[in-house]
């Protein structure tokens, strides 16, 4: 059903529907209200199962009716029990959120799909975005989808795969000198002179309403309960908050039974004012000058950066920072473990829980579910010179015996390589 | 003179001016001169206790004033002052006021 009106997160003032985001009197970001969704929970949970296999199986919960001109048909993305990556780390009940099985490969097809469909319930004609990469790719996708002009802002010098599946998908590309907290700045004094959809600035509170549904599929998937735990990675902190908005919901509307989810949040340690903040027990968060690999994750001043820390404080969870270095090689060991190829920023996500496994913060019977947020080819600057070289040989059955057989001598035969994480302990018995 | 941009939700006060020229050495002397002009504007960008609302965000020539000198940072003739909702990247780090 959707939202019946905005409200002020800071002083509570009720605004009418309508492309806002911040609150008229005091300038407070603004959040998407509901009509009591209560009711029976079996017709509820009747509705989502009988509903597509998308994000929109939950448009009950969402800020926007279904809109097909925006639909490509995202969510609904794979829980994976991640046996080899548990067992490298001593969790028994590990599943990964693989959203990099998006149609633009990432989560941002979430959000995009929802803040579009709002954009043209008001009528914009073009459709536009500050992005680190993600975003703009799907702002592009869905605007060629829907048949609108797009436009994305981008701070130079990001990954060429993310410049060029905008560029693939039509979208005019504006790359920004400075860092993202500057483009993001432009964009907001852009949409203030020209009416076009932002739809993480004047959409954002419908927009930012999709990252629900990453809260609630987890809960589906696991037969309508929630995790002991959930590692999620931060730039704004935005998904951070919406996850746990919808574990919220979904107990009070009683779909789930009550339960207590601990709420991890990840950060590259080169961008990490909502950790530091966490580790100096303050909820003042101070801006930083973003150096990280994780571009994706580089916002130095997170707009709902105090909100998430007090998401994480509250559930009793923890706020990591991950170094580049540690990056690389938790893309590598996801990618060798579970055949999941993650972006920077689930290297992000990854190296925290591999923290918060380490430090025994985290039971190993415990049901533990990290979010990987988006895809390796599009970021795959990061790794490519850390990987061992092809081997060449020319077409003889005596070099392959002689230069590639003994390469393979470290794995027992017919087990494959997959029980061999990059830097884990060597695997434990028969499994 | 420095100018400031003012966003759409504080153009009632400015009556509707996008842009408005001030007088002024420093962001403070600058919100100053603003609130002389346009009684009201002032509560609406700083606290009580003379700190930066937590959901404003103050740009000089494209940099966040948190990043260089608060309310203390020196503007110029030709500096152009952004006040922006802090949805753009915002936080809650108080910057103390201090008047010239």
């Amino acid at each position: 059903m959707p939202a019946i009106g905005l409200q002020c997160r800071k002083c509570g003032r009720q605004h009418d529907l309508g492309p806002f985001y911040v609150c008229a009197e005091c300038l407070g970001p603004l959040e998407a209200v509901y009509a009591d969704a209560g009711g029976n929970p079996e017709t509820l949970r009747a509705r989502i199962a009988g509903g597509p296999r998308t994000l929109w199986r939950y448009a009950d919960l969402l800020p926007v009716a279904y809109d097909p001109a925006v639909d490509l048909g995202a969510g609904l993305t794979p829980l994976v029990p991640a046996r080899n990556l548990g067992q490298a780390l001593g969790l028994r009940h590990l599943y990964l959120k693989n959203d990099s099985c998006n149609p633009t490969w990432s989560f941002k097809d979430r959000v995009v799909e929802v803040g579009m469909a709002a954009a043209r319930q008001f009528g914009f004609k073009v459709v536009a975005c500050a992005s680190t990469g993600n975003l703009a790719n799907a702002v592009a996708a869905h605007g060629a989808r829907a048949s609108m002009p797009t436009c994305v802002f981008l701070p130079r010098g990001l990954e060429r795969g993310k410049l060029l599946l905008s560029a693939v998908y039509g979208a005019t590309i504006v790359e920004v000198e400075g860092t993202y907290d500057q483009v993001n700045r432009l964009c907001v004094e852009i949409s203030e002179e020209h009416p076009w959809a932002f739809v993480n600035v004047n959409v954002r509170p419908y927009y930012s309403e999709g990252g629900k549904t990453l809260g609630y599929e987890v809960a589906e998937q696991l037969g309508w309960r929630l995790p002991d735990h959930v590692v999620v990675p931060m730039a704004s902190g935005s998904l951070l908050l919406k996850i746990a908005k919808a574990f919220g919901e979904l107990q009070r509307f009683g779909l789930v039974e009550d339960h207590a989810v601990r709420v991890h949040g990840a950060q590259a340690a080169g961008c990490a004012p909502i950790v530091t903040a966490f580790q100096e027990g303050t909820d003042v968060i101070r801006p930083v000058q973003p150096r990280t690999i994780a571009h994706s994750l580089a916002i130095g001043t997170p707009a709902d950066g105090r909100d998430a820390l007090e998401v994480i404080r509250s559930t009793g969870g923890r706020a990591e920072g991950v170094t580049d270095a540690e990056i690389v090689e938790s893309m590598r060991l996801l990618a060798a473990s579970e055949g999941i190829f993650t972006e920077t920023a689930g290297g992000v996500t990854i190296g925290a829980l591999r923290r918060l496994a380490a430090s025994g913060r985290i039971d190993e019977d415990a049901t533990v579910v990290a979010y990987i947020t988006g895809m390796g080819l599009k970021t795959q600057e990061a790794v490519e010179e850390t990987l061992p070289e092809t081997v060449q040989i020319p077409s003889s059955l005596r070099a392959f015996e002689a230069h590639v057989l003994p390469r393979l001598d470290r794995f027992p035969a017919g087990t494959g390589n997959a029980a061999r994480p990059v830097g884990a302990e060597p695997a434990r018995g028969g499994g | 003179m420095p100018t400031v941009r003012i966003p759409t939700p504080l153009r009632q006060y400015t009556q509707g001016a996008r842009t408005v020229s001030v007088a002024g050495s420093t962001v403070a002397e600058a919100i100053e001169d603003l609130e002389h002009q346009y009684p009201g504007i002032k509560a609406r960008l700083l606290e009580g206790d003379g700190h930066l609302h937590a959901f404003v965000s103050v740009f000089v020539d494209g940099e966040d004033i948190r990043l260089a000198g608060g309310l203390a940072t020196p503007v110029g003739a030709e500096s152009e002052i952004s006040v922006i909702p802090a949805m753009a990247g915002g936080d809650h780090v108080p910057i103390p006021f201090r008047p010239a």
